[in-house]
């Protein structure tokens, strides 16, 4: 018993010694953090980039925007991320975080778009949908169908009474759940947008913001809007077995799947790869990374892997990340973001 | 405890048939005979809804199993094609074999078996019929037989994972052609393929020796199952001397008061809790305070620790009271002392419980995910772990990623990574019945 007792302190004194000896090592790869948006295409930079330089592979964590930025703004060393992945730009709130911990010089570079789809079954009719449609298909409370300015809770049943042109099925939408960076930008693109064109909504955007998108960004909690969880695979498999359903989620998950789902024209347009490049479809968004400039120089392969990330080969059109379902953004655009990458400018102070 | 019911029993018995014996109208016999069939029927009923029961739950695991193997067999098989690759000293220089061109080597010999695709875009879809990762392939040839160089030497190679899912039949020829990942010429390139034998389905052996990667074909279970191997080496080493130690405490020294109870209440407490709660802790004790390195299967190994303490002391604690105090009586009378009855006697009669108990434990920790995601052990990382440090990920986990993933050929990964972790949950619960059932004493 007493030999057992000096093998537990020993071993206990061991995991004491060797912490702080494990925590002072230098990291000799990169770490990054954040969308789980964008991690499909920086892990593909990421591999890449391990397979043709002599660095190791990054290490790619996928913690959604918001939990990824809070960790890259959580200080300055090295045991805080290097590149922060982003499905949208860095709020105001969150460059005052970084600042006060010590993190003054950030550097934003896009990446590329990514197209949020509404999509349903091969099987059903293709739909024609405008944001307003969605507006009066998908949210809480909507103005009353008599007129005026009331607002009453969606009564909507089927897309024929939100629209006479659209096929009379019942409304079912799966979709992402709350926490997820696809829904905010749903919601935002689309859900905004429609809502606006309600003048006596509009109205209030300007006198009492928090209330318009009160009304705006609610959505329906009635079992028409169904919460299928993150993994956009199983809301596709979902769609497959209920034609009249119809799905949003990521582009790459549409082009993935092109045989067995049709995507649904949003205000005239199809979500293609020429169109969210040019800014014709609307509901999509500019994808970013985030990268410390500090760390430059301090964690082996920094310049290198922004380098591999915005070659013609990893973003351009014919790239391996357009393979993957990134949107490349167009040519100029691209050699300013090249150029950001390279020079690490730092991003000027938002307003 | 058995005796006394029996007794019981029979005390219940002579009350009953006193009473049958009370004087008024039918006899006893009678009067059983007169509910036997009710309670034979209610019997059977009793055991039917038990069979009907464990019919049920069969039922539901094999139509799990039954849609697990069904999706992921085919992951264990790899399309391969046959290239006859030309290690071209013109492209291959000997002094500086690390940059040289392997793609192109490859692209070469696909356009050899393919002359007439002449146009740009042609030679574009010929070449994505082979994986990217088969330059690499050539290129390690060629590092460890620089005598290759010069020859033409046929090599079976991975096919890219839009190829694999095309012969497996998961991408249908009938649709449309823009609506498939796989064109009309690239179609027919295949099937000449296979009509000159230059097709086959290998053993996926990348499957079991590659970290993970964004291309299926290439993606792998090695990395995930060295850090769930390292991460239950931690939890392994630590909690099981803890958790007897604890365990030996409470039962054989700790005075019975407020205080034991109390700290009894939270250990049954702790093995109740939601393991993300455990995860937050580590991240606030293990990386915020202690600063140990993020994602490392140390971190991992110590979260789960925190998370099966609880079980195998409990288990612990139950092994130790099953040894019946005759053992220890007897022990203490021919003059042992307390550590002494305990260290030779009570420990090894309890050591069978104890290691079931444990093993239970890791297999719970092996199959977890929450805790690890706090601590940033979900991550997409390609090279293998070689230390407690370096950065890991866990089976579940890498199978949580792979099922979030677009491409179509990681459905089939997921669900072999999903076997493997069931054989593995399967070999460790097997290994404990195995154990109690040799080792275990019944008094």
């Amino acid at each position: 018993m007493q030999k057992f007792a000096r093998i537990l302190v020993a071993a206990a004194l061991f995991a004491g010694s060797a912490a702080p000896a494990l925590a002072a090592e230098g990291r000799d790869y990169i770490s990054i953090v954040g969308s789980s948006t964008v991690y499909p295409f920086t892990t593909a930079v990421a591999e890449q980039f391990g397979k043709t330089t002599k660095f190791k592979t990054p290490k790619i964590e996928s913690t959604g925007t918001g939990g990824g930025l809070k960790l890259f703004c959580a200080g300055a060393g090295v045991d805080t991320p290097d590149v922060a992945n982003a499905s949208r730009p860095i709020k105001k709130s969150e460059i005052e975080t970084c600042a006060k911990n010590g993190v003054s010089q950030i550097v934003e570079i896009k990446v590329g778009y990514d197209g949020i789809v509404l999509a349903n079954s091969k099987k059903a009719e293709q739909m024609q949908l405008s944001r307003k449609d969605l507006y009066l298909a998908l949210a809480k409370d909507v103005p009353s169908p008599e007129g005026g300015d009331r607002l009453v809770a969606n009564p909507y049943k089927t897309w024929k009474d939100v629209n006479p042109k659209l096929p009379a099925n019942k409304i079912e939408v799966l979709g992402p759940p709350p926490t997820s960076g696809t829904r905010d930008a749903f919601v935002e693109m689309v859900m905004d947008h429609g809502c606006a064109e309600f003048p006596q909504i509009k109205a209030l955007q300007a006198a009492d913001e928090k209330k318009f998108k009160a009304i705006c960004q609610t959505l329906r909690e009635d079992g028409a809007y169904i919460e299928a969880g993150e993994n956009d695979n199983l809301i596709v498999q979902k769609l497959e077995a209920n034609p009249r359903s119809v799905g949003i989620f990521g582009f790459s998950f549409l082009d993935q799947n092109a045989d067995k789902i049709q995507a649904s024209a949003i205000d005239g347009e199809l979500p293609e790869f020429k169109t969210i490049a040019d800014g014709k479809y609307p509901v999509a968004r500019p994808l970013f990374i985030y990268v410390k400039k500090d760390h430059v120089g301090k964690i082996p392969g920094m310049a290198e892997f922004l380098a591999e990330f915005a070659s013609d080969r990893a973003w351009g059109e014919q790239g391996y990340l357009a393979e993957k379902g990134l949107i490349p953004m167009p040519k100029d655009e691209q050699k300013a973001m090249a150029a950001v990458a390279k020079a690490l400018s730092a991003m000027v102070n938002k307003k | 405890m058995w005796c006394a019911n029996t007794v019981k029993n029979m005390n219940r018995h002579t009350e009953d048939n006193s009473r049958f014996n009370e004087p008024d109208g039918m006899g006893a016999t009678a009067k059983v005979q007169a509910g036997l069939a009710a309670r034979y029927r209610k019997e059977r009923r009793f055991r039917l809804f038990g069979l009907a029961a464990i019919a049920a739950s069969l039922l539901f695991l094999v139509v799990l199993l039954g849609s697990i193997v069904a999706k992921g067999y085919t992951a264990f098989w790899q399309t391969q094609i046959l290239l006859d690759i030309h290690f071209d000293p013109a492209v291959l220089d000997v002094n500086n074999l690390a940059t040289a061109n392997y793609a192109a080597l490859v692209r070469e010999a696909t356009l050899r078996l393919f002359p007439q695709a002449a146009s740009r875009q042609d030679q574009r879809a010929l070449a994505k019929l082979v994986s990217t990762g088969v330059a690499y392939q050539v290129q390690e040839i060629v590092t460890s037989k620089p005598e290759l160089i010069g020859s033409i030497i046929p090599i079976w190679v991975v096919a890219d994972d839009e190829v694999d899912m095309f012969v497996k039949g998961y991408i249908p020829r009938e649709v449309p052609e823009n609506e498939r990942r796989i064109s009309d010429k690239q179609a027919a390139w295949i099937d000449q393929l296979a009509a000159a034998e230059r097709l086959r389905q290998g053993f996926n052996a990348t499957f079991f020796q590659a970290g993970d990667s964004r291309e299926p074909e290439l993606a792998g279970i090695r990395g995930a199952a060295m850090g769930s191997l390292f991460t239950l080496a931690v939890t392994l080493t630590l909690s099981f001397p803890i958790g007897v130690a604890a365990a030996v405490y409470l039962e054989e020294f700790a005075p019975k008061n407020r205080w034991t109870d109390l700290v009894e209440v939270n250990i049954n407490n702790l093995a109740a809790i939601p393991s993300i709660v455990f995860g937050l802790l580590g991240l606030a004790v293990f990386l915020d305070f202690m600063h140990l390195p993020r994602s490392a299967s140390l971190v991992g190994g110590l979260v789960l620790t925190l998370m099966t303490l609880p079980t195998v002391i409990i288990a612990s604690r139950a092994s130790l009271k099953s040894v019946p105090p005759s053992i220890r009586e007897a022990a203490l009378g021919i003059g042992a002392s307390q550590v002494q009855t305990i260290v030779h006697h009570v420990l090894p009669l309890a050591m069978p419980g104890m290691m079931t108990g444990a093993i239970i434990g890791m297999a719970r920790a092996l199959g977890e995910t929450a805790p690890l995601l706090m601590i940033g052990m979900v991550a997409f990382i390609v090279d293998i772990p070689h230390s407690f440090s370096d950065p890991a990920t866990a089976l579940p986990v890498q199978i949580y990623l792979w099922a979030d993933s677009p491409e179509r050929a990681f459905v089939e990964r997921t669900s072999a990574a999903i076997m493997v972790l069931l054989l593995l949950l399967l070999a460790m619960n097997a290994a404990a019945v195995l154990l109690r059932n040799k080792f275990e004493r019944r008094w």
